[in-house]
């Protein structure tokens, strides 16, 4: 062991954004809140790599998930819908690589860096709370956000879609549900004890997204009042603003209705997860 | 080294863990005050459960105190966590790092998040774990992971270095190469505030000490304070036939079986008294045996010898605390 120079460092790290220099500490602050997320996000990256299973949820799980659907969905009530079964599968495709690459997989991460005082330790640090949250969930997202790209370009360029009708409704629509999904994930994980039992706490939202927002089968489909209800689902908006991104069709009121119950649903569990996110293990 | 100014500053500070009010919740630190200058080494000592971890938390601004006021360079440390965390390192009573990343793949990581964060490689290096870089965190002995965990806390330059029992779960060998390094960081002007269950390493570190007990801070002082305020003892065995009772008075005697103790904070005059009586009554003192007071003695008698009703106090919190948690 040898040890080198660690004089203290009184003079700087105080008083710094005083006067004019408002802006360029905010700026300073942004970069080094960037920096942090970055390093914590290859971290991530590289722990993911390293476990098998996450891996496999991540990569595989969607393409299955999607072929499956082709196949079951054959018998879907279309009519009066508007949609085909190749517009169904490929748009419910992605709020499905959204639930099964970050919410999946975010559950056992948060929780196996809980349990292991990970979580703990990074608090210790410059890190804020949110870049805890967000820098572990940034490699799935990436992950997430690149098949997404896969199926709409695989839509147009092998399956005869047209390219989205309202892009910027798409994004908006994918993006919302990242934010639901991370929020969601770090809320389930409060119930969550180990990363085994995270396979049965994240059933409810599955099941409930999966039968209930129109992935398999349509909402137009439905009665109005059941669809109405089934609207309030917290993916349900996710996939409406999908459609209607991708394949146009949505009146401004039921966009706008799809994007205040996102928007609702994303501040729900802002406030869940400040409110009851645990950091440490329970002793 | 001190220049006298007050790093750390803690006045009638509380933590309560579980509901504010009522039975169920419990308060783990009652109302204690201490400063730390800047440059010194201070050290709280107490047995588990005592509060100590529940303190260091507070200091470092990991949760809000529920009453009293602490400031760690001038501000608070938990409202203003990031004024402080860039100027202060931490590490744990147990670490927290992914156990699937290697040595050096923890220590970017860390640094990354650390602003004026030192080369990794030279950090590891202080820690002596520079030949084990490549080796995921897992695969390290419980003595590799507590100098991991060191090394993130230097890696930063900290000014203010928090230790939380840094050298549990090492040998002999590696306590006291932590100690060479903690007592260089010092010397460099580091201010540390460390807990410890090992009376040799405050004594051999620590500047100035407190000794919690159930939440409380009991005594503090340097070292040779806490032991002062403690009185020597003097102890021997009667020959058959010779009460206690026949002792001079202004010795206070205690008697086991034949076996006598006198506590004194005046070792010198009470053992001149007692020496010239056996003299004169011609009464031989076996086993006679006369010591001061050393920290352990002073420890254990304030951690643990308060009495029923403390040591009651004690069992009751930890139970509550484990259930408020």
């Amino acid at each position: 062991m040898s040890t080198t120079d660690t004089g203290g460092r009184a003079d700087t790290g105080s008083g710094t954004d005083t006067g004019g220099g408002a802006d360029a500490g905010a700026a300073r602050e942004a970069a080094a809140s960037l920096g942090r997320l970055r390093s914590l996000a290859r971290a991530e990256l590289t722990l993911l790599v390293r476990n098998r299973t996450a891996m496999f949820t991540a990569l595989l799980m969607p393409l299955a998930m999607v072929l499956f659907m082709r196949s079951t969905v054959e018998q879907a009530p279309l009519e009066g819908t508007g949609l085909s079964v190749t517009d169904l599968v490929m748009t419910s495709g992605i709020p499905m690589v959204l639930i099964l690459v970050v919410y999946l997989n975010l559950i056992p991460a948060y929780v196996s860096r809980r349990e292991e005082l990970v979580l703990k330790r990074l608090r210790t640090g410059e890190l804020r709370d949110w870049e805890i949250l967000a820098g572990a969930a940034l490699p799935v997202v990436a992950v997430a956000l690149a098949q997404c790209a896969v199926l709409v370009a695989a839509g147009a360029a092998l399956l005869e879609m047209t390219p989205p009708d309202r892009p910027d409704l798409l994004v908006l629509g994918v993006l919302l549900g990242v934010v639901l999904m991370v929020l969601t994930a770090a809320a389930t994980a409060v119930i969550t004890r180990t990363t085994e039992s995270a396979q049965i706490t994240a059933l409810p939202l599955l099941m409930v997204s999966l039968a209930g927002s129109g992935m398999f089968v349509p909402l137009e489909a439905m009665p109005d009042r059941a669809a109405d209800v089934l609207r309030l689902l917290p993916m349900s908006p996710v996939v409406d603003l999908v459609r209607y991104g991708w394949l146009g069709g949505g009146e401004p009121g039921e966009v706008l209705r799809a994007l205040g119950t996102a928007v609702a649903w994303a501040l729900v569990s802002v406030f869940a997860v400040r409110r009851w996110f645990r950091w440490e293990p329970r002793h | 080294m001190n220049t006298g100014e007050q790093v750390i500053e803690v006045s009638g500070l509380r933590r309560r863990y579980g509901p504010a009010k009522g039975d169920g919740g419990f308060e783990a630190v009652r109302g204690i005050s201490f400063s730390v200058a800047r440059g010194e080494l201070f050290a709280l000592l107490g047995t588990n459960g005592a509060g100590k971890t529940s303190t260091v938390e507070l200091l470092e601004g990991m949760a809000e105190p529920s009453g009293g006021r602490v400031r760690v360079l001038g501000h608070d440390p938990y409202r203003e966590r990031a004024r402080v965390r860039p100027r202060i390192g931490v590490m744990l009573q147990e670490g927290g790092f992914p156990s699937d990343l290697t040595v050096a793949e923890t220590a970017r990581m860390w640094a990354g998040c650390t602003s004026g964060a030192r080369r990794t490689s030279e950090a590891l290096e202080a820690v002596g774990l520079a030949p084990r870089a490549d080796v995921r965190v897992k695969q390290l002995s419980g003595g590799e992971r507590r100098r991991l965990d060191l090394a993130m806390a230097l890696l930063g330059r900290p000014e203010v270095l928090f230790l939380d029992e840094p050298t549990t779960g090492l040998d002999a060998e590696g306590r006291r190469e932590t100690w060479r390094l903690v007592r260089e960081l010092r010397k460099g002007g580091t201010t540390v505030v460390l807990t410890t269950h090992y009376l040799e390493e405050a004594e051999e570190l620590a500047d100035r000490l407190a000794i919690m007990r159930a939440g409380r801070i009991v005594v503090s002082g340097t070292p040779a304070e806490v032991t002062a305020s403690r009185p020597s003892r003097i102890r021997f065995t009667l020959p058959e036939g010779v009460p206690a009772a026949r002792l001079p008075l202004s010795l206070r005697a205690a008697e086991h079986g034949r076996r006598v103790e006198i506590r004194t904070g005046r070792l010198q005059e009470s053992l001149t008294e007692l020496l010239l009586w056996a003299r004169r009554e011609e009464v031989a003192l076996a086993g006679l045996d006369a010591r001061s007071a050393s920290l352990e003695e002073a420890f254990l008698e304030i951690a643990h010898g308060g009495g029923p009703e403390a040591a009651e106090d004690e069992d009751t919190a930890r139970a509550a605390k484990a259930g408020a948690r």
